[in-house]
């Protein structure tokens, strides 16, 4: 067991309920051990290969991968193909799930069929709309939204119908995630927000990038206040800045994401050839505050073609030492 | 028009002419029975269509939830949430589809905290869109879902089913 396991973050007393799956990112959530999770963006292409070339190096440090659902908007191979293919060499995946491209018949109909599949963690989100990818022209579907699919996946699951009452036999087992936005308005209402969450069936969470972390703070004092670090597991993403120009793209391009005005000088103010390094050491000085806000279970590393930067960033927080969500890791 | 927009900022007015509305149409309610639903549509379906674009711009889904979101429109969020906003709200508080408005949500949450009778219906999960309750009364769609709920409805989700006219 790792040395942060014991900060008393969570106790497995005041952790939500018996398990609903057998997997092990929820079993690591549950046991109180600080977590690690690493989005994975499925390549284009249509060599299985591909998708476990690009997760391997991760895939051995996070306890469980994200899989993105056409992230930002971008055709990839789909979230659930690529899921299983992950899920059948071994890999713990979080399945994400978007609102945005398909109704209600074909998100139950997906969901199902990740579950036969073998995938367990669902993290259900809106989805970035799509005038920000690379097919703008097409029609955005949002049939539900966020919270009434987590409500669906729930129903599924507990009452093992899908929305229109019919049966399904025997129904999904999963655990299931949204998204926490703690640093984009309207701030005081986002507690509530995650409360909402939370009763459409919700238990754990991961937000958007932090690079501010006294709003997180604000946040998560608002959301213990709540009592609701009880009834959940949050995680809060992160990401190491590549260069200014990486800053620009995030505040531009990535819908909510926030790079607080001293981070961008901070960046802006490193010569160039030492902005990689700058990016990183303010990622790492992230992590160190966050693993001491109490009712934070975990982070949630986002680094597109920066891995390196991730793997150096875990090694050096102490979080990338045990192999996890890959073949060879075990729970 | 104008005028009219403006009475958006004034959420709490809003929902004491909701609740009028709302005790009214329990009282006619066995009439509009009588009348028949799809009748009492066509009659009331176009004044209050006037009236809910002239002052919410309304977009006709059928499902009104105004009193539950600040007496703002859910539908005018590019993304229809009806469970409060996504997660790509800008830094001055603008949608993340088009910068050039304000996010609906944020207007919904800093109006219903001014709103003593229906503020807190902003917490309430608001069920998936009927589709088929689209471009109708939203008033007679209420009653007959009420209806179609002391029919035994297998599924409020479902709702009234569709309703021949």
């Amino acid at each position: 067991m790792r040395s942060c396991a014991g900060q008393g973050i969570r106790t497995s007393e005041s952790a939500v309920i018996e398990p609903r799956t057998d997997g092990r990112f929820e079993a690591r959530l549950r046991s109180g051990a600080f977590v690690v999770t690493a989005e994975f963006s499925p390549p284009d292409s249509t060599d299985p290969q591909d998708v476990l070339r690009a997760a391997s190096r991760l895939g051995e440090v996070a306890d469980a991968l994200n899989v993105t659902d056409a992230s930002g908007a971008n055709c990839h191979i789909s979230s659930v193909a690529a899921s299983a293919i992950l899920t059948r060499a071994g890999y713990e995946v979080i399945h994400q799930v978007t609102c945005r491209d398909r109704n209600r018949i074909a998100l139950q109909a997906d969901l199902l069929g990740a579950n036969a599949l073998g995938i367990k963690n669902i993290l259900c989100l809106t989805g970035d709309d799509v005038t920000v990818g690379d097919h703008p022209q097409s029609k955005r579907v949002f049939d539900l939204d966020s919270i009434q699919l987590l409500q669906t996946a729930r129903r599924m699951r507990d009452e093992g119908v899908f929305l229109s009452g019919r049966r399904i036999s025997p129904p999904p087992r999963w655990f299931l995630g949204g998204a926490d936005h703690p640093f984009v308005e309207p701030f005081d209402y986002r507690p509530q927000r995650l409360a909402k969450k939370i009763l459409a069936g919700a238990e754990f969470f991961q937000t958007q990038y932090c690079f501010d972390v006294a709003r997180l703070k604000d946040h998560m004092q608002k959301v213990r206040d709540l009592g609701l670090h009880e009834r959940c597991f949050i995680l809060v993403g992160l990401g190491p800045l590549r260069s200014e120009r990486s800053v620009t793209f995030l505040q531009t391009r990535v819908p909510g994401v926030i790079v607080p005005q001293a981070v961008a000088e901070r960046m802006r103010k490193t010569p160039a050839a030492r902005q990689r390094e700058e990016g990183k050491r303010i990622c790492i000085e992230i992590v160190q505050q966050v693993r001491e806000i109490e009712g934070i279970s975990g982070i949630h590393m986002m680094a597109y073609q920066q891995e390196d930067t991730a793997l150096e960033i875990l090694e050096e927080t102490g979080l990338g030492k045990i192999r996890r969500s890959s073949p060879s890791g075990g729970g | 028009m104008g005028i009219l927009r403006g009475l958006r900022d004034h959420p709490h007015l809003l929902e004491l002419a909701y609740q009028l509305v709302e005790k009214g149409m329990e009282k006619v309610h066995p009439l509009v029975r009588r009348i028949g639903y799809a009748r009492a549509n066509r009659w009331l379906r176009s004044p209050e269509k006037i009236a809910k674009q002239a002052i919410f711009d309304c977009k006709m889904c059928g499902q009104c939830t105004l009193h539950f979101t600040g007496m703002t429109c859910p539908m005018t969020c590019p993304k229809n949430l009806r469970n409060g906003p996504c997660g790509g709200v800008r830094g001055d508080k603008t949608c993340e589809v088009d910068p050039g408005m304000l996010c609906v949500w944020v207007e919904a949450y800093e109006r219903s905290s001014r709103m003593s009778i229906y503020g807190s219906g902003i917490n309430e999960i608001q069920p998936p869109r009927n589709f088929l309750l689209a471009k109708r009364s939203a008033f007679i769609n209420i009653l007959s879902l009420k209806d179609a709920e002391l029919r035994g409805a297998r599924d409020s989700y479902v709702g009234i089913g569709r309703d021949r006219t």
